[in-house]
């Protein structure tokens, strides 16, 4: 009975993980045969700026989103975390974005953040501030995709935080308040720890995202102003699909695939260590 | 005091809803407007318009992007669920060679990242003659290994004794299944089937390559490559595509919002 599955996993991942080690070290337009590359991929994806470019992009925008993410998650989740009235109403709100398509939240955020008819302008100008080219500036372009980003994910990891919440045993609550803790070292010294597994799978997951990024780039900024928005995964389709690169497309994947592997390492080596302090 | 904290709780609350449901609206909103109103903050047009809508429907195939997604997503969620519980009814009752391989193999595709996959997938599918096809929309997806592992955890709680009894009465293992097991097995048949379907509705790397053909295009595809192509020529139109997109999934969601919380937050999470 679980045959057909075998054939599916042969067929669809097992194949396609060994091949894409094969490809590293082809040359192969999907036209004409293809032909052994060596190790002209791996030199090529070593000196390739326009690579690296991307992979600094990632990082700019991780260093935005991850911490961002965290913040704005954590504090929803807390502020939910009491006697509501309304409480799956404050739930579902949050968590509308999340099944709303990546595609429609690019075009949607395009439009708020337009220079000169944008909503987030507008409302900057009836507060008294001057406009900002928040996609066409080089400095803002990223910070904004990571905004949005967060915006579309937080109500997610709302959900992470809240499950997390509630194993947090009473008996420890009540007896830290009987110590006659404040807010802040309640939050400080119990909340935040006992949260430690959710934060470590928010880092995680927020990092693996943003790896991923594509459909935002490709719609709002073509990778642009500068290249400073070009991602990774944008860069890969380019050269799968534009410049029938499927040797060097395939490179790309595998490193991609060994960064997400070492940074998600480390992030878990850096953050075990903090919590031993 | 302890009522103004409760005030600038809800408060606070209230502000954050609205950074989550006004841009939907206004979005919705600016689809019903003319061109000079696109800049507006306001949520009732001045003047209400569906000229956005007619133009976006005239001048891409909207009507058969949304059959196609539909019938993509259908199909996708159906095999997932059927396929994936007889995959998994073998993997948590039947004993059989090869199913430790089975099960670690399963995890083992989880941990791949689908970039790694990505470019391979699409040769096999340049190869195989799929390009352009419904073929190469489904065929990759017709099992999920998430899915697979959630039925397996599901079924292995089902007691050995309904199994047995329903074999003494000589029934087939694909009936103890589909008559015994699924009726069993609602909350997490419904958990797969919503995350299966909407990680398809809304699926667009895939498509991108797989798909040139606008006929056979899916939503969320034909919506971006009308975006970027400069088909929509203005805000209203190209918010107007979008909200094909988006309407089925917003009434689907007011519906179960319970069900979809669970089964997105879960399906992250595992998967």
């Amino acid at each position: 009975m679980a045959a057909p599955y075998a054939v599916f996993l042969l067929a669809f991942a097992a194949y396609p993980i060994v091949f894409a080690l094969v490809l590293v070290f082809l040359h192969w337009d999907l036209v004409t045969a293809p032909s052994f590359a060596g190790v002209d991929n791996l030199r090529l994806l070593i000196n390739d700026g326009r690579f690296w470019r991307a992979v600094a992009n990632t990082f700019v925008f991780l260093s935005i989103h991850v911490p961002l993410q965290i913040v704005t998650a954590l504090g929803l989740a807390l502020a939910l975390n009491r006697k509501l009235a309304g409480r799956g109403f404050w739930r579902a709100a949050f968590f509308l974005p999340v099944v709303i398509s990546g595609a429609v939240v690019a075009i949607l955020w395009s439009n708020l953040y337009a220079t000169d008819v944008g909503l987030i302008n507008k409302l900057l100008v009836k507060i008294g501030l001057a406009p900002v080219s928040w996609l066409t500036d080089p400095n803002t372009a990223m910070p904004a995709i990571a905004v949005m980003v967060t915006w579309k994910n937080v109500g997610f990891y709302v959900i992470i935080y809240l499950a997390g919440l509630q194993y947090i045993p009473r008996s420890c609550q009540e007896a830290i308040e009987i110590e006659g803790a404040s807010a802040w070292q309640r939050f400080r010294y119990l909340t935040l720890p006992s949260l430690l597994p959710q934060t470590i799978l928010v880092v995680t997951l927020s990092t693996i995202n943003g790896f991923q990024l594509f459909i935002e780039p490709y719609v709002m900024t073509g990778g642009g102003p500068l290249r400073r928005t070009y991602s990774v995964v944008l860069y890969l389709y380019t050269n799968a699909f534009a410049y029938q690169k499927m040797g060097y497309a395939a490179t790309i994947g595998v490193a991609l695939a060994l960064i997400i592997g070492a940074v998600v390492f480390i992030q878990r080596r850096v953050i075990g260590k903090a919590e031993a302090l | 005091m302890r009522i103004l904290r409760r005030i600038g709780l809800y408060a606070v609350l209230g502000l954050a809803a609205l950074t989550f449901i006004y841009p939907f609206l206004w979005m919705a909103s600016s689809t019903f407007k003319p061109r000079e109103e696109f800049g507006s903050l306001a949520l009732i047009p001045d003047h209400f318009t569906l000229d956005n809508y007619r133009t976006m429907w005239a001048r891409a195939p909207f009507g058969r992007a949304l059959l196609n997604s539909t019938m993509v997503a259908t199909t996708i969620t159906l095999a997932v669920l059927v396929f994936g519980s007889i995959t998994a009814y073998a993997m948590a009752r039947l004993s059989f060679r090869g199913r430790p391989v089975l099960n670690a193999a399963t995890l083992a595709v989880l941990l791949v990242p689908g970039q790694l996959t990505l470019i391979p997938l699409y040769t096999l599918i340049v190869q195989l003659g799929w390009i352009d096809t419904y073929t190469a929309l489904i065929a990759p997806y017709l099992f999920n290994a998430t899915a697979i592992l959630m039925l397996r955890q599901f079924f292995l709680q089902i007691p050995q004794s309904l199994i047995d009894a329903a074999r003494m009465d000589g029934m087939s293992e694909l009936r103890i299944l589909f008559t015994i097991f699924w009726p069993l097995s609602k909350p997490v048949l419904s958990i797969v089937a919503i995350f299966t379907f909407m990680g398809s509705w809304n699926e667009v790397l895939w498509p991108l390559l797989v798909v040139r053909d606008q006929q056979l295009m899916t939503l969320p595809q034909l919506l971006t490559v009308f975006a970027l192509g400069g088909g929509a020529g203005s805000v209203g139109v190209s918010l107007a595509s979008a909200m094909v997109l988006v309407i089925p999934v917003v009434v689907a969601y007011a519906f179960l919002q319970r069900n979809f919380i669970e089964s997105m937050a879960g399906a992250g999470i595992k998967g």
